[in-house]
């Protein structure tokens, strides 16, 4: 986009960001308005740009897991699943059951605390200050479990290669189900204060429409690509961890805009809920790691891996030369394939709508910058 | 002497008082507001300084004086200086017509509790108060930078939208008053035994409306929508220049507060003024009465604040002109042949 200041223009370029309240991290958003019309709009990125797919090729496999919690810091447990089972599925190695289901209760309990995060900030975004706090309550329940099964909160490596390192704590179960019982009527009431809100729906209806064809052509995954009307979800069109064992169902928007995509998420939440709470009653007995040795060695040739974190497909493509550290990682991050669309969804409206695009998109500029 | 009593004196000392406890208010308000909306979000709010966070006001007052005052480079230094003197200065003299209470009597003398009593006081009020928000996009305009300019440019758009509906949506109690001056008004309240709220209620909700959206509070505070504007036409004031923004804002609150109380609560009246058997109430003081209702009328302010969403600022233009307008001169139209009709 051009820098062109002409007096008898009536257009003005405006920098959103890296500084800015709501473009969610360290994102530019260079917009070309026409008094609050947006015409043109380009998004720059890179500003937290750490180098993770490069940090890994001079770490082992088995150190390189706790780098990429802090890809998508809000879903870090999703990050490391992704990655173990690429590595698993290099060595062969299955995780045993017990480790299986665990690992599903502890991404599907992530998924709820990235939603309720982006939720909470989106409605911020657009105004509605309280939900914000409503949803970091709730949030803090899982951190809490979070943090007693392994010490961290946000950053927490869970899991390892082959299974995971710590067998679940005493009382693990029933904190769970603590929180289960509870939060269903806590998803009520965030409903209560937007869903059927008339503000809320002026905002969001109609605004940043993605139509199927966009989405699919833009590669947009995860609940925006849900909302669009396609029923895509790497849990069921490719099960992994034990998400076969579960029953749940893949909410679906009808016209692709910010309020289809506020809804399939609010259900997302509560098919989450359904899955923990079928999860956390048939643990099955046994090992919570497979024997695996100390130093992994996959043979040559290379791996991709793909598995439905909140935001999207997130997707790890491993190439192995025989050593003990990973030639080449490739990560393919759900918020930087979505990223993309916002400049089709957002032209034409208004700069309001931009940060409410921002919002709907769930991006995390740490996954995006990587 | 009676002379230097009556026209200096007191005036001066009712001046003191009424600035004085607004500057409070002001301050208090602030607190007021982060209390509820905490308590609104399962929080506590300030809590460090003073008892339950009860000096914050004053620590956050004292901060802003303190801090740096900085004027960017490129901006217009001498309209950037005056523009929120230019809010400010309205917000206050503002008061100067409010009539907070019935007449009493001390030291043998008869006080009128307001200012003065200009025969002309609705039209007074709606005139200055509008003055501010030039302050607003003169602040905006002038500091040369873009997301204060583009909320200037939305306060402006939003002061032409809604000051047109809150012109009409008062005229209504004007006609059953048969007066500009807000001390008759609330007295015909008391000869017409019923709180105008009763008689006009759509005039008060749309005077409530346009006087959130005046205030430019939550849902309509565009100008300043933190999360778009980053921080509206203020983004690129500080320290005490900003607070005089801030006072302002809570100060017009307060102003569309009192005047939705004098004009449809019934001012300093006690509820059903003239029932008998609740005679009891007149000894609460009227002042009293009057403040009591205007923390209320305020406390729907912050409530609003922790709810709603904000509107988008075309969403904004079409309530304002398509729904409000049209329904404030309907109401006017109707009351008129309603006083008509029944002889007023």
């Amino acid at each position: 986009m051009q820098h062109e200041t002409l007096f008898d223009s009536s257009e003005i370029v405006l920098s959103m960001g890296p500084q800015h309240p709501s473009t969610h991290g360290v994102l530019q958003v260079k917009l070309k308005l026409d008094g609050e019309k947006v015409i043109d709009a380009e998004c720059v990125i890179g500003f937290l740009h750490r180098g993770v797919e490069k940090l890994s090729e001079h770490q082992t496999y088995g150190q390189f897991l706790p780098t990429l919690d802090r890809m998508d810091y809000i879903a870090s447990v999703s990050n490391c699943l992704g990655f173990a089972e690429a590595i698993e599925k290099m060595l062969g190695v299955v995780a045993p059951p017990r480790a299986q289901y665990v690992r599903v209760i502890l991404t599907e309990l992530n998924r709820i605390t990235s939603h309720l995060l982006w939720l909470g900030t989106h409605a911020l975004d657009i105004g509605a200050m309280t939900v914000f706090l409503y949803c970091f309550r709730e949030r803090e329940e899982i951190l809490k479990i979070f943090e007693n099964y392994c010490g961290a909160r946000l950053t927490t490596h869970v899991f390892r290669i082959g299974g995971l390192e710590y067998e679940i704590y005493d009382g693990f179960e029933d904190e769970v189900r603590a929180f289960l019982n509870d939060f269903p009527s806590k998803v009520d009431e965030y409903e209560q204060l937007l869903t059927e809100n008339r503000i809320w729906i002026g905002r969001t209806r109609g605004v940043g429409v993605l139509t199927k064809e966009e989405a699919i052509d833009m590669g947009v995954t995860g609940p925006c690509l849900r909302a669009s009307g396609v029923s895509w979800d790497i849990r069921k069109s490719n099960p992994y961890a034990a998400y076969a064992d579960f029953d749940f169902d893949i909410p679906v928007g009808e016209y692709g805009d910010t309020y289809d995509r506020y809804l399939v998420r609010i259900e997302e939440m509560r098919q989450s809920t359904r899955i923990v709470s079928q999860a956390v009653e048939k643990i099955p007995d046994g090992p919570i790691k497979a024997k695996v040795g100390k130093i992994l060695r996959p043979v040559v040739g290379d791996v991709y891996h793909s598995i439905e974190a909140p935001k999207g497909e997130l997707g790890y493509y491993v190439v192995a030369d025989g050593s003990t550290q990973p030639y080449r990682v490739r990560v393919r991050p759900p918020s930087f394939v979505n990223l993309q669309s916002l400049r089709q969804m957002v032209k034409g409206h208004m700069v309001a709508d931009v940060v409410a695009v921002i919002g709907t998109l769930d991006i995390v500029l740490g996954e995006i910058d990587r | 002497m009676d002379f230097f009593i009556e026209f200096i004196l007191v005036p001066t000392i009712k001046i003191g008082i009424v600035f004085g406890v607004l500057s409070l208010a002001v301050a208090y308000l602030t607190l007021l507001e982060r209390k509820v909306i905490a308590f609104m979000q399962v929080r506590l709010g300030p809590m460090r300084v003073g008892p339950y966070g009860l000096l914050q006001p004053i620590a956050d007052g004292l901060k802003l004086m303190l801090k740096e005052d900085i004027v960017p480079a490129g901006a217009d230094r001498l309209i950037f200086t005056m523009a929120p003197i230019i809010t400010l200065i309205p917000a206050f003299i503002v008061f100067a017509v409010i009539p907070f209470g019935d007449s009493i009597e001390l030291f043998g003398y008869e006080i009128d509790l307001f200012i003065t009593d200009l025969n002309i006081g609705v039209l007074y009020v709606l005139s200055v108060s509008s003055i501010g928000i030039l302050g607003v996009i003169l602040g905006g305009w002038a500091s040369n930078s873009k997301y204060p300019l583009l909320g200037a440019l939305r306060s402006a758009a939003q002061m032409v939208s809604y000051e047109v509906a809150l012109g009409f949506s008062i005229i209504g109690v004007l006609m059953l008053s048969g007066s500009l001056s807000l001390v008759d008004i609330v007295e015909s309240q008391r000869s017409s035994s019923f709180w105008y709220v009763f008689l006009q209620p759509v005039g008060f909700i749309l005077f409530f409306i346009c006087g959130v959206a005046e205030t430019n509070r939550a849902p309509f505070d565009l100008p300043e929508a933190e999360t778009e504007l980053v921080a509206g036409f203020h983004t690129e004031y500080s320290g005490f220049r900003f607070s005089l923004f801030f006072l302002a804002e809570y100060a017009s609150m307060i102003v569309v507060s009192c005047m939705a109380v004098t004009l449809f609560l019934g001012g300093w009246l006690r509820p059903f003024p003239n029932v008998e058997f609740l005679g009891f109430l007149d000894l609460v003081p009227s002042v009293v009465w009057f403040g009591i209702k205007v923390v209320g009328f305020l406390y729907f302010y912050l409530w609003f604040r922790a709810t709603w969403p904000r509107y988008r600022y075309d969403q904004l233009m079409s309530l304002g002109w398509r729904y409000l307008l049209p329904i404030s001169i309907a109401n006017v139209l109707v009351t008129a042949i309603l006083v008509l009709v029944l002889g007023g």
